[in-house]
Formats: C-alpha cells, structure tokens, sequence
C-alpha cells in the first residue's frame, strides 16, 4: 500500500504543493536565518581568522573581543618573548586612524601593523603587489572592498563611477603620507571600515602619540610544546592574557552573543520559519486527511488496521518532509552562493543542515500525529453516511 | 443457528448518544441472513436501515444483544482481529462508491486483495480480471474521474468481489444513479455476486429494485417489520 499512500498524496495537487510549500518555506527561512546568522558571528572573529600563522594571541587581560583593543606597554613584547616555550613573539598594532582622501573627506580605516621584521599577521591574500613591499617607505597595503569603495577617488568626470584606490596611490594617514604598494583581500568583519595594512613602527607612528600603543602580542609555541601549554606559561609569567585563536575566536563570538541583540533577533526569525511552515504544512497537511477521511474510513472497512493507515500517513509526511527540506534547504544555497558575492553574511554549517532537517521532521511528526489522531478515532461507520 | 446461516441478528439494539439527545435507532433485531440469498432492508428514511447494515458489518457497535457473522460473535471479535475479519469475509458497496480518486480503477479493485496480503502486481492483475467481468474490461486505467457514475459503481462491485468475501453489504447502491443504470447495476450484482457460499445484503428505498430481492425485510422504526419473498406481498397488509 506503500505506493498507493504516495499516489495518494500526489493526486491531491494543490493540497501536496501547500504542504510542500510550508515545508520548503520553512526549511528555506531557518536555514537561511540561521546560516546568515553564523555568518554574522564568523565575521566578528574575521581578522584572527586571517592572521592566521600565530597559534596565541597575547593581551590586556581586559580585552573582552578582537575589537576591544586595550594597548599594552611594548615592554610586554619582551616579556612574553621571555617565557620558556615560547618560539616567537611579535607585535601587532590594531587601531582606527583617520585617513584624508584626495576629495578631502575623511574616512575612519582599520589600520594593522605588523612586525617590521617578519611582517606576521598579514593579509590571507594579496590581489595586486607583494606583503614585502611594505618594507618600501611610507608603504600601505588597502583591502580590496576599501579600494573599490569607501576609499575610492572622486569620478574622473561628474556623475561618472568612483576610481578605485590604486597601487601607486596616496592617501594621508593622520596628516601622514602613505603609498598604496598593494591591494589585499580579507574577510569581511563587523567594522565596515576599510582595512590598511602597514608596518609596526609605521603605523604606530602614524596613530596619536601614547604611551601604550602594543595592540596585540602574536605568539608561536615552541615545537613539542602545544599552543595550550604555551598560552597558561604565558597567562602566570607574565599576568596578561594568552588565548589559543580558538579561545579567542569563541571570546569575541561569547561576547557578541551576550552583549548584542542579534541572537534574539535571529533566534526569533528562525523560530517565526519553525511556526509558519508548522501551520501552513499542518494545517495543510491535517486538510489534506480530512479531504480524504471518507477514503480512510473506506479503507478501514474493508479492512485496513489502524497501523496500516498510521504508516500510510507516516510516509506521506516522510515524502513531503524529504521534498520540502531538499527545495527549502536547495534554495538557502542557491540564496547562499549568491549572497556570497555580496556583502551578506552567509556561512552554511553541516550542523545548520542537520538543525533544519530535525526541525522539517518535528513539523513532519506533528502535522502526521494530528492526522494520525483523526484517523485512529474515526468510526469505519462513516462510510455509510 | 444452520450450516446456511450467514449473519444472525438476536435482539440487537442501538442507542446513539446519550440522556435527552439519545436516539434509539435499533430497537431490538431479530434478523437471519441466509447464505446464498439476496436480502434487501427496506424501509422508511431513519428507520435504522443503515444502522442495521452497519452492525451485521462489523463497522458498528451495537448497544446490546447479540451478532454472529459466519459463526464468529462480533461482540467477542474486537480491535484489530475484527478488522482483519472484515477484511477477508466482508465486501463493501458504498451510495458514494467511495473510490480513492488517486487510484485508476484497476488499482481500487486491487486495495483489498493487497490490505488480505496480496502483492501489489497480482493484485492490480486480478482487478483487471474482475474489472472485465464487470464489463469495463476497457477501462482498468481510467480514474474515478474519467468514469460515470453507474462505471464508478461497476468498479465498486468489482472491488466488493475481489477478495471472495462471504458477506457483501451494500448502502443505497444506486440511489445515486439513474433508473436504467441503477437497473444494470442491479442485474450485475446478481448476475457475478450471488453465489451459494455468500449472502448480499443490500438496504434501498429504491422500489424498482425490490425484484432483484430472494427476501425483503422491511424496517419501521427500528424494529424488522415483516419479511417477504417478493414485493407483491409488501402490498398486502400484514396479518
Ligand atoms: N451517528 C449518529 N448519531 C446520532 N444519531 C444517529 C447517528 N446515525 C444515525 N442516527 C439516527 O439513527 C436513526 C437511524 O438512522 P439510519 O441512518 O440507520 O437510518 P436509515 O434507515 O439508514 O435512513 P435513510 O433511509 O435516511 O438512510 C435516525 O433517527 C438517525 O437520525
Ligand atoms: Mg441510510
């Protein structure tokens, strides 16, 4: 009878494609709430993601996320390169400067610096010229999205396009000159800003005068020794902070979960997918059965038990679960790959996949169970009527 | 009870609800179905007709008294082993015909052969079969849709016949259908129904059917008022 359940199912069209559709709908909302909002949270740990050589991050022990920069003494960089098991250790300047731009606006940059000697925690990718070109004098890199936008010139003709920043181009830095010698590109972060990459001592010298000006300390454990390891030698030689770039990551994730709106914004968005496709394929589906009641009490007449019939509903509800979470969950994707391009946040987890599949098959299981209900109550006597 | 005996109705009653709304459809039966024949229940509308039919189906509880269908008491078959008996000994012939639309009518005539445990292929084979002895040889892939009513109606029989049950109950069998054809149902249903190891029972109000009857029971009110061999003695008055 298994086939006759399934052409049963399909011979009521328009019922099959409103389950289907409740279905898909709601395997599309969740899987695209929830992706777009593991999307926003990967992008709050982007930048440790591109620095991505150094296994210990090295900080104020205040700093509660990658953003929260609280500048260390540069005395503290010997400090930790003083402490047993550590290979190396390297500066890294992290700060917002204002950049003057060829129109005269200014514009807030990321500015990063890196170690004048090593040049460790550059950009993940160079689009146009080369990280060891910093080393050539009043030299930045720009990433690409700050190139083409936020730092763009000024259109050669009016009303034409803004000039992306070039190699070649100059900008001003805090009243600094600087050179673009290269164009990079990084992950996108929760600070739009442009990113400009330089060295230490240059970007230090272009940020304000302080006394404190040692953003981060970027650490690698010595061999046979693991970045856990290193990182509790660090925390009680020197009383800093030391994270693993896992740890870290997760602190800058815990601190955008606690502290922000945006798991209850996201939360109540996939929920609002669960409700809707709940009651748009469950009413649908329950219709569906109500539709068919004089054909269920036929067949529970002619002699179909009760768990006969609890199958048939059972796999009626498996086929439209599997074919509204493939279309719901094959449009997330389709929706995916194309905000990719975009300056949406969309990161699609296998355990997103599995979160919607459960949750097609909790909508599944209830629009079967009030179904299943009617069917079991229902006297074979209705026939008759 | 004899060896001829196919349903066996003693002082069988049925209330529907309960307190001020209750009503007393089946007031106390007494009713033998003989294997072989064609009994008709005849009556008034809200005698209990249906009410009967569906007791001696085995699709209704009864509030009391007792029900034998082929020697099995219903009152002692219950739950599932009252489905599954169901499944092999009775056939059913709906007003509505009650066709799963999905299904091309091959397929219907299959479903209670494959609910007795008959594999899908040879069971939608033998409709076929039963579907050209019904005359819709022709027909075996047409949907419910595609067929007139008195075709729909052909294939129900076809479907009440499958599976060889011993009972076959049927509910206004052609008050849906119009004279002619209700006429060729009738001639259908005794023409491929009635055997010597089966009973038909068949309620109607439909009096140009009463011909096709071996015994009439005429219902008033829940009770069985008279029973007769040939609709020439309904005219009579009872004695
Ligand atoms: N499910 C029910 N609940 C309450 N009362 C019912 C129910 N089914 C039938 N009845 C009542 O029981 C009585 C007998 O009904 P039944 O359907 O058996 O009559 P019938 O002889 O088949 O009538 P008709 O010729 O109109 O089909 C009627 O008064 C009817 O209103
Ligand atoms: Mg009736």
């Amino acid at each position: 009878m298994n086939v006759f359940a399934i052409r049963i199912l399909m011979g009521d069209r328009a019922k099959y494609i409103g389950i289907v559709i409740g279905l898909t709908f709601a395997a599309l909302l969740m899987t695209q709430q929830m992706s777009i909002f593991v999307g926003l949270m990967s992008r709050t740990f982007g930048f440790i993601t591109d620095t991505s050589l150094p296994q210990i991050w090295v900080m104020d022990p205040k700093v509660q996320f990658i953003d929260d920069v609280k500048p260390m003494q540069d005395t503290e960089l010997l400090r930790v390169r003083g402490v047993e098991g550590v290979e190396w250790a390297v500066p890294l300047y992290k700060g917002l400067l204002k950049a003057r731009l060829s129109n005269g606006a200014f514009q807030n940059c990321i500015v990063v610096g890196l170690d004048d000697a090593t040049l460790i925690g550059g950009p993940p990718e160079m689009v146009e010229g080369r990280l060891e070109d910093l080393r050539r004098a009043e030299s930045v890199i720009v990433d690409e999205v700050g190139a083409n936008g936020k730092l763009a010139k000024p259109p050669a003709v009016p009303g034409g396009k803004p000039q992306p920043l070039r190699v070649g181009d100059t900008l001003e830095l805090n009243d600094h000159r600087a050179v673009v010698v290269g164009i990079a590109r990084v992950s996108r972060t929760f600070q739009s800003q442009p990113v400009v990459y330089t060295t230490y001592s240059r970007a230090t010298a272009f940020a304000p005068r302080e006394r404190k000006l040692l953003s981060f300390i970027l650490a690698q454990p010595a061999p046979g020794i693991s970045a856990d390891e290193a990182a509790e030698r660090i925390r009680t030689r020197t009383g800093l902070a030391a994270y693993t770039a896992p740890e870290f990551k997760w602190l800058t994730v815990t601190y955008f979960l606690k502290y922000t709106g945006i798991p209850i914004n996201f939360g109540i968005s996939t929920l609002l997918g669960f409700i809707v496709g709940t009651v748009i394929a469950g009413q649908t589906f329950y219709n569906f059965t109500l539709d068919n009641i004089r054909q269920f009490g036929a067949l529970k007449a002619m002699g179909a038990t009760n768990l006969l019939l609890l199958r048939m509903i059972l796999l009626q509800a498996t086929v439209v679960g599997f074919v509204g979470y493939g279309l719901g969950v094959g449009a997330a994707t389709l929706f995916g790959s194309t905000a990719g391009r975009s300056e949406l946040a969309f990161l699609l987890l296998p355990q997103t996949l599995v979160v919607s599949a459960l949750a097609v098959g909790v909508i599944c299981t209830l629009s079967a169970v009030v179904s299943m209900w009617k069917v079991v109550f229902l006297e074979p006597a209705v026939v008759f009527k | 009870m004899s060896s001829s005996t196919a349903i066996l109705c003693r002082g069988v009653t049925k209330n529907y609800g309960r307190g001020a709304s209750e009503v007393r459809a089946l007031r106390g039966i007494d009713l033998e179905v003989r294997l072989g024949e064609l009994l008709m229940l005849i009556g008034p509308s809200g005698c209990g007709k249906t009410t009967l039919i569906s007791v001696m189906a085995g699709i209704l509880d009864q509030t009391d008294g007792d029900c034998s269908v082929l020697g099995e008491n219903l009152r002692r078959l219950r739950g599932r082993r009252r489905t599954k008996f169901r499944g092999r000994n009775v056939g059913f012939v709906f007003q509505q015909f009650n066709l799963l639309p999905a299904l091309t009518a091959a397929e219907n005539v299959a479903v209670p052969l494959m609910l007795n445990g008959v594999g899908r292929t040879a069971a939608v084979r033998k409709g076929r079969e039963l579907l050209a002895r019904v005359g819709l040889g022709d027909r075996t892939r047409s949907l419910p849709a595609q067929l007139s009513g008195g075709q729909q109606q052909r294939v129900a029989i076809a479907r009440a016949l499958a599976h060889e049950p011993r009972i076959i109950v049927c509910d206004e069998p052609t008050s849906a259908l119009d004279h002619d054809t209700g006429q060729q149902v009738m001639e259908l249903l005794r023409e491929v129904a009635v055997r010597p190891d089966r009973s038909l029972v068949i309620v109607t109000h439909d009096a140009r059917i009463f011909g096709f009857a071996d015994r009439i029971a005429r219902m008033d009110d829940g009770h069985i008022e008279r029973i007769v061999t040939s609709p020439d003695q309904l005219r009579t008055p009872v004695s």
